[in-house]
């Protein structure tokens, strides 16, 4: 009780971080949140987080899985969907991705990492559409491998790169909203008031050939990366995000600020973020 | 009026349950009205097949299309119920053979009631369903040319359809075309909740700022028409998408003046679209809409198709021949590229030697002969040229006068080119080593041992030294000749590498084009083409450049490996292709030089030569350099 109310009240969302532990650390951190909002009743989102770290004479560098993932449906569907879809992509990553690296004395050559990632989403998008065919969900993932980002993205949760204190989209909704922004018949600000503005045009689960954004990012050194859900993005405004992920430096902390904020502006929708600070 | 109308089930369509206070089979409507059937369910409110008991002798049937009024706003209510009125008013008045008539309308508590003609025939997206091929494009055609002359018509009374799209377009039992579920039933439905999938798929842009206009209608029905050409489902694909999946990419049945039209209707811009649905009748009147078959009787006075946006699908093959500026014959065959410096240009071959040729007119200028054949490519430093050969020997000489400056012998046949950087010519050698040589006295710096023969021409940067080589392992090396990291690829890396912002980009034996991480050696991304990769990449600011054995090239995206195009070539592409602005150069063994539009792989020309071409084109003040298997080398106008 103590954390909810901690966590609906308004207190300042950042508050300085007062902390003697030393935060350059030579692996990557991360923090993760998923909250229910003030609004909903059941949390239909998910989110996974797995990170690697080793330090030995071989120095393999750091492996991290991230996903987030917003179900749709009524009857369970959408929490059931989302959560599925997260644990089938970490089933099919560990097997495939992970414990490869390991073996193989740290090369991984077969496939890159961006075609493993999307070959474990199609096998999420079958699952889905096999064992909740009345669900489906958004999903934004993550792997990281040393300084190289393999994002994936199906749906309106987003990932954003933050680094020198400027937030950059790595996304790009598949919302009716942001085609309509995209051909210019929309304004961003008439896109967040839209009354089709929770219309999605492809999401896992739909259909049998699942379309994926995939791309790669060079992460800089001390850059910070973040996952969420539109319960987050749509309700806290982009500065304010850029600036707790920018600033907190505690990847947890920062997190649930982000999602204090997000309450204290209504908390309608679910609110899940993942924000993973890179070494400096 | 309307008191006596008996229901039936429409057979073949679904029935929803009846717990929602739907009518019930046999229900009489105010006064009589039995034997009530469900026959269809759409927004808010259900369509019943019924029949008139005014006409006791007679069986004629009716449509009646029921709406729930849910509100629980009186106000709203009342507009609803108005709003309705009206709308019903206007159809009453409309008479055209495609719109069903209107007989009544009344309401009962919370319900409307519509009474039309019963349209016995199945709707558009049941014909799509029900149909494993593509629908007869004649057919499509006329669809089109009925569909718009309704719209004309309603445009002219003014009556905006709004919700033109396959289920709401019959095609009655004499085949002609009706439309059914005029927009009334629109008043009726409330916004919705919860994160939605799927989209309305044939609305254009515009109605989402709530403009409901004719050119609205004329979008909607080219998004039909789309999706019955087609056959892919807009409700399924990226909303307002239908530009970047031309008709004829699935069916190519379609003629090209049909494409045209249709996709005209589909501008994002109001404006850019046919100006009536009159104008697009006329339009459509004056296309022959299967590919090949004959034009249709010409009209007089008719405005012409425009094909405005729209890729023309004639022959993109130029006129114009491509003459080149000189050729000049070598003993053998030429496989090495040629390179341009001080007005000369230096180009080795099969004949052992290594010619200077005047840049400008082609004459000669001299030779040095070696031992063995000049397959690499020279490269031109401070008034020296650098090349190896099959000697076994890499040789400095003057680039002005052909004497020789220094030699440098390795363990093995020199098929690598040379690369010059930090004051040291960089070359690889079939004796399995990259040798590090200063080039102001030919002694050897280092040399980095490989797993196979070095034919990879190395990339050097300020930190690093990248090369590959026949085991198929990659290396990088740090300036001292030490190896940092090592890649494996499944077969040989005889492709010469390229380092942007951090990325490393080569083609291997494997089939694959691998961009892999500059400090870690780690994949970014990989491209499989159809045979082995052979050719070396080269990029602009958005594409990498590289051929393959398949006899493609293609354009990747740098930063994902994602294809934007690729050019079809009749032989294999060994090469590395040559860049200047916006035309990409190079050579196929099919005998042919090619430039293409790197925008869009479009082929600008092609020039025959006499024999394979695996050797690079060199650029030049507008000019392109190039060897060919047939003895020659060539100057081409770029």
């Amino acid at each position: 009780m103590e954390f909810l109310r901690r966590l609906l009240s308004r207190t300042p969302a950042h508050a300085p971080a007062v902390t003697s532990v030393s935060h350059a650390t030579r692996h990557l951190r991360y923090g993760q949140i998923s909250d229910v909002g003030r609004v909903r009743e059941t949390n239909q989102d998910a989110c996974f987080a797995f990170v690697s770290c080793e330090a030995s004479r071989r120095a393999a560098p750091d492996f991290g899985l991230f996903i987030v993932a917003d179900g749709m449906g009524g009857h369970e569907h959408g929490e059931k969907a989302s959560g599925l879809t997260a644990r089938v992509i970490a089933d099919y990553m560990a097997d495939h991705a992970f414990l490869p690296m390991l073996s193989r004395n740290g090369h991984y050559e077969v496939e890159t990492l961006a075609e493993t990632l999307n070959d474990a989403i199609r096998a999420a998008n079958a699952a889905v559409s096999d064992r909740v065919p009345n669900g489906g969900t958004t999903l934004t993932a993550a792997a990281i491998y040393g300084a190289w980002a393999y994002l994936t993205h199906v749906g309106d949760s987003r990932a954003y790169l933050v680094a020198d204190a400027a937030m950059a989209q790595l996304t790009r909704d598949h919302s009716l909203v942001q085609r309509l922004i995209e051909l210019k018949q929309l304004t961003p600000e008439q896109a967040a008031e839209h009354p089709h503005r929770n219309v999605l045009y492809r999401a896992v689960g739909q259909t049998d050939h699942i379309e994926l954004d995939s791309s790669v990012v060079h992460l800089p050194p001390a850059a910070r990366l973040l996952l969420c859900s539109d319960g987050l993005w749509s309700v806290v405004p982009e500065a304010t995000i850029t600036e707790i992920v920018a600033t907190v430096s505690d990847p947890q902390q920062a997190c649930v600020a982000l999602a204090q904020e997000a309450n204290a502006g209504g908390g309608p929708d679910n609110i899940t973020a993942v924000v993973i600070h890179m070494p400096g | 009026m309307a008191e006596s109308i008996d229901t039936q089930k429409f057979p073949g369509r679904q029935s929803m349950s009846g717990h929602d206070g739907t009518l019930k089979p046999n229900t009489i409507l105010q006064k009589p009205l039995p034997h009530c059937r469900r026959s269809g369910h759409g927004g808010m409110g259900s369509v019943y097949q019924a029949r008139d008991l005014r006409f006791p002798n007679v069986t004629r049937l009716v449509a009646v299309k029921e709406m729930l009024n849910v509100s629980t706003d009186p106000s709203i209510r009342e507009t609803t119920l108005r709003n309705f009125e009206r709308e019903a008013n206007v159809l009453a008045s409309l008479s055209h053979p495609a719109v069903p008539k209107i007989y009544d309308y009344f309401d009962v508590e919370n319900r409307v009631y519509l009474v039309m003609e019963f349209i016995k025939g199945k709707d558009l997206e049941v014909i799509i369903n029900s149909t494993p091929d593509f629908i007869k494009v004649e057919l499509v055609h006329q669809w089109a040319v009925d569909l718009c002359d309704v719209l004309d018509y309603l445009h002219r009374q003014p009556f905006v359809f709004r919700d033109v799209k396959p289920s709401n377009i019959m095609i009655d039992q004499h085949r002609n075309v009706r439309l059914i579920d005029f927009g009334i039933a629109k008043t009726f439905q409330e916004g919705q909740k919860g994160t939605m999938i799927g989209t309305e798929g044939y609305s254009p842009p515009e109605q989402y700022k709530g403009v409901a206009s004719p050119a609205g209608d004329i979008y909607a029905l080219g998004a039909t028409l789309h999706h019955i050409l087609t056959r892919r489902d807009p409700r399924l694909e990226p909303p307002f998408s239908f530009a970047d999946r031309p008709i004829r990419d699935y069916n190519t049945n379609v003629s090209v003046e049909f494409e045209v039209v249709v996709m005209r209707a589909l501008a994002y811009e109001p404006e850019e679209r046919y100006e009536s649905a009159a104008a697009m009748k006329t339009a459509l009147e004056q296309v022959r809409p299967v590919f090949g078959s004959s034009p249709p009787p010409a009209r007089t006075a008719a405005p012409a198709v425009t094909s405005e946006g729209i890729r023309p699908a004639t022959s993109f093959f130029p006129t114009s021949e491509v003459v080149p500026i000189w050729r000049f014959r070598c003993e053998d065959e030429v496989t090495s590229s040629p390179v341009v410096a001080n007005g000369s240009v230096y180009v080795g071959c099969y004949d052992n030697g290594l010619y200077c040729l005047n840049a400008s007119d082609g004459s000669f200028n001299w030779r040095y002969a070696t031992d063995g054949s000049v397959a690499s490519s020279p490269a031109v430093d401070d008034d020296v040229v650098y090349f190896g050969s099959a000697d076994h020997n890499l040789y400095a000489v003057n680039s002005r006068n052909g004497r020789i400056v220094w030699t440098f012998p390795t363990q093995g046949a020199v098929y690598s080119s040379p690369r010059v950087a930090l004051g040291h010519v960089f070359i690889g050698s079939e004796d399995t080593h990259l040798y590090a040589i200063k080039t102001a006295n030919g002694r050897q710096a280092w040399r980095a041992g490989a797993t196979g023969p070095v034919r990879s021409t190395a990339f050097v940067t300020d930190e690093r030294v990248y090369f590959g080589c026949e085991s198929g392992d990659f290396f990088a090396t740090d300036l001292a000749g030490v190896i940092k990291w090592r890649f494996k690829a499944r077969r040989a890396v005889t492709s010469s590498p390229l380092v942007h912002e951090k990325v490393v980009f080569f083609g291997s034996l494997d089939w694959h084009v691998y961009a892999v991480d500059a400090e870690t050696g780690w994949t970014v991304w990989r491209y499989r083409t159809g045979k082995p990769v052979v050719s070396s990449p080269v990029h602009d600011d958005k594409n990498l450049y590289i051929g393959s054995a398949d006899g493609n090239m293609y354009a990747l995206d740098l930063g994902t490996g994602r294809d934007r195009w690729r050019f079809q070539t009749e032989g294999q592409i060994v090469g590395r292709p040559a860049l200047r602005g916006t035309a990409l150069y190079f050579g196929s063994t099919d005998g042919h030089v090619y430039s293409v539009d790197t925008k869009n792989g479009m082929l600008r020309w092609k020039f025959k030569t006499d024999g394979p071409v695996v050797s690079s084109p060199f650029l030049h003040e507008g000019v392109v350099y190039v060897g060919s298997l047939d003895n020659h080398v060539y100057a081409l106008t770029a």
